[in-house]
């Protein structure tokens, strides 16, 4: 285990030891006090367990690392992930894992506003609830919540799938309610057992696209 | 950008270390404003009287002459000047006083007005402005602090926040509003006035008209959610405590945390950290257009 002190080591330093760590590296990480873009930009297979809440951008862009917060995270956590798994033992603020293109984010506790907005394949699961405009503009990928979702989820959604545990405030537009058929239920219970979370995949409503914002119709081909 | 900080203390045994305490926060909002900071803080209560502080535009102003002028006029308590502020404390009307400054020290701005509020503010990095006005020794029940980053207009201490909206009330704001022109000109014509060019002024200026019309506070900023257009996080300071709201949409940061010793609010958690006993604080975000307030019971 290697232990680097954010009392005496700065976050450029914290980032290039971790970005030079080798397959099976563990690191352990203090004194974060709501630091900003920590632990970023690795593409290794290294476990990273950071102790204490951080602030803006952490994990962000992360590829192959497997990173714990113990703690919260403030706006922009993993931020156009790749790869590997983030969790957070805490809360999650604005925009978690927007634009993520894999891997997989853990939120144990709720995350606020515009979570997995724009998420290109990245599959997210929320402990609590999330906030309003959350997987605005979804791509491809997973957003799991086994609490509440706010307002507008999903608008303007593409091929992303959504599984919410339970109320929706209000669904955006082009977002709908959809069948939950046996391989839904089998990805969920799959991301469910990842992620460690224990609730039934009965006990949870599928929301998606209605296709109906974009499409590609071949009869009106000559159009585009 | 701009950073906000707030400190209630809960536990009467710290009122002695408020500045020390409310410093290292507004230290740590650095980043999100180096233009220019300021402090509300809420200290030295006068009962049967008033408190004013007043800010004088340039550094060599004559002090004397002024407390002369206030002592054959009124019943003048104390003047304290610290650098280009001065907190007077009088046995008189508080709009008597305020009426007659305006009348007759035309440069000079009153930056509070109540019995507890006191403003202070500066161009310049919050670690000098901290030590300028010697923050970390400021005793008190609670404080307001913002660092600037300047988006909408210039950089003058006159710009800079907190900004009075009536008595012992203040008002601390990150984002940026987009209707303040139109609004500002809706405002004049009610009366309200305006010293600056400033997007935060006009916020504080639309609560101290609908507190003037006789809404409460909450109902001043519920108003305000349909009539200020923008984003904003805005942190209100009042006599018993204070205040937090964020727009609609919520994308400007705050951040908010309790313990049985304090409250605290701030765009950032980096700001709370460095309090005591942040890391077991009960830490949460505000939602939008939620009216969240401490009050001294």
């Amino acid at each position: 285990m290697i232990e680097i002190n954010l009392d005496k080591s700065s976050v450029r330093e914290l980032n290039e030891k971790l970005q030079g760590g080798s397959v099976g590296d563990k690191f352990s990480i203090n004194n974060t006090v709501g630091k900003h873009a920590l632990s970023v930009g690795l593409t290794t297979d290294v476990d990273v367990e950071i102790n204490g809440h951080v602030g803006y951008y952490c994990a962000g862009m992360n590829q192959k690392a497997n990173i714990v917060i113990n703690g919260n995270a403030g706006p922009g956590l993993a931020e156009n992930m790749m790869s590997g798994e983030v969790r957070v033992t805490g809360n999650a603020s604005q925009y978690a894992a927007a634009t993520a293109h894999g891997g997989l984010l853990v939120i144990e506790g709720d995350s606020s506003s515009r979570c997995g907005i724009s998420m290109k394949g990245v599959n997210i699961v929320v402990g609590g609830n999330i906030g309003h405009m959350s997987a605005f503009m979804a791509q491809s990928g997973c957003l799991v919540v086994c609490g509440d979702a706010g307002d507008a989820l999903g608008d303007s959604i593409y091929e992303a799938k959504l599984y919410v545990r339970g109320k929706v405030k209000s669904l955006g537009t082009d977002c709908i309610e959809k069948e939950m058929r046996d391989e839904h239920k089998k990805e969920l219970q799959q991301l469910l057992s990842q992620s460690k979370m224990s609730h039934g995949v009965e006990e949870f409503r599928r929301y998606g696209s209605a296709r109906k914002l974009y499409n590609f119709d071949i009869d009106q081909v000559d159009d585009y | 950008m701009c950073g906000i900080v707030g400190l209630f203390i809960k536990n009467p045994a710290l009122e002695s270390q408020l500045g020390a305490l409310v410093a290292p926060m507004l230290s740590e909002m650095t980043e999100r404003g180096p233009d220019s900071a300021g402090i509300a803080v809420y200290r030295n209560p006068q009962e049967d009287g008033c408190k004013i502080t007043v800010l004088a535009q340039q550094q060599d102003f004559d002090w004397g002459a002024l407390e002369a002028a206030i002592s054959n006029n009124f019943s003048l308590r104390d003047i304290t000047v610290t650098r280009n502020h001065a907190v007077l404390s009088l046995d008189s009307e508080i709009d008597e006083v305020q009426d007659w400054m305006k009348d007759n020290w035309s440069n000079l701005s009153i930056t509070s007005a109540g019995t507890n509020i006191e403003i202070f503010k500066g161009k310049g990095n919050p670690a000098e402005f901290i030590d300028q006005f010697d923050i970390k020794s400021m005793t008190g029940t609670h404080a307001l602090g913002h660092t600037r980053m300047a988006t909408e207009s210039a950089i003058t201490t006159e710009h800079s926040h907190p900004f009075s909206t009536g008595q012992d009330l203040c008002l601390v704001h990150n984002g940026s509003l987009s209707n303040h022109n139109r609004l500002r000109e809706t405002l004049r014509k009610k009366g309200v006035q305006f010293k600056t060019d400033n997007d935060s002024e006009v916020a504080a200026g639309y609560l101290s008209w609908r507190l003037s019309e006789g809404d409460d506070l909450d109902q001043a900023l519920n108003h305000a959610i349909e009539d200020l257009d923008g984003f904003y996080t805005f942190a209100i300071g009042t006599r018993d405590g204070f205040a937090v709201m964020r727009d609609p949409i919520g994308c400007k940061p705050a951040i908010m945390a309790e313990t049985d010793d304090w409250a605290a609010m701030s765009s950032e958690y980096r700001a709370i950290a460095t309090l005591p006993g942040a890391e077991n604080a009960r830490i949460w975000e505000p939602e939008p257009t939620q009216i969240y307030s401490w009050k001294r019971s």
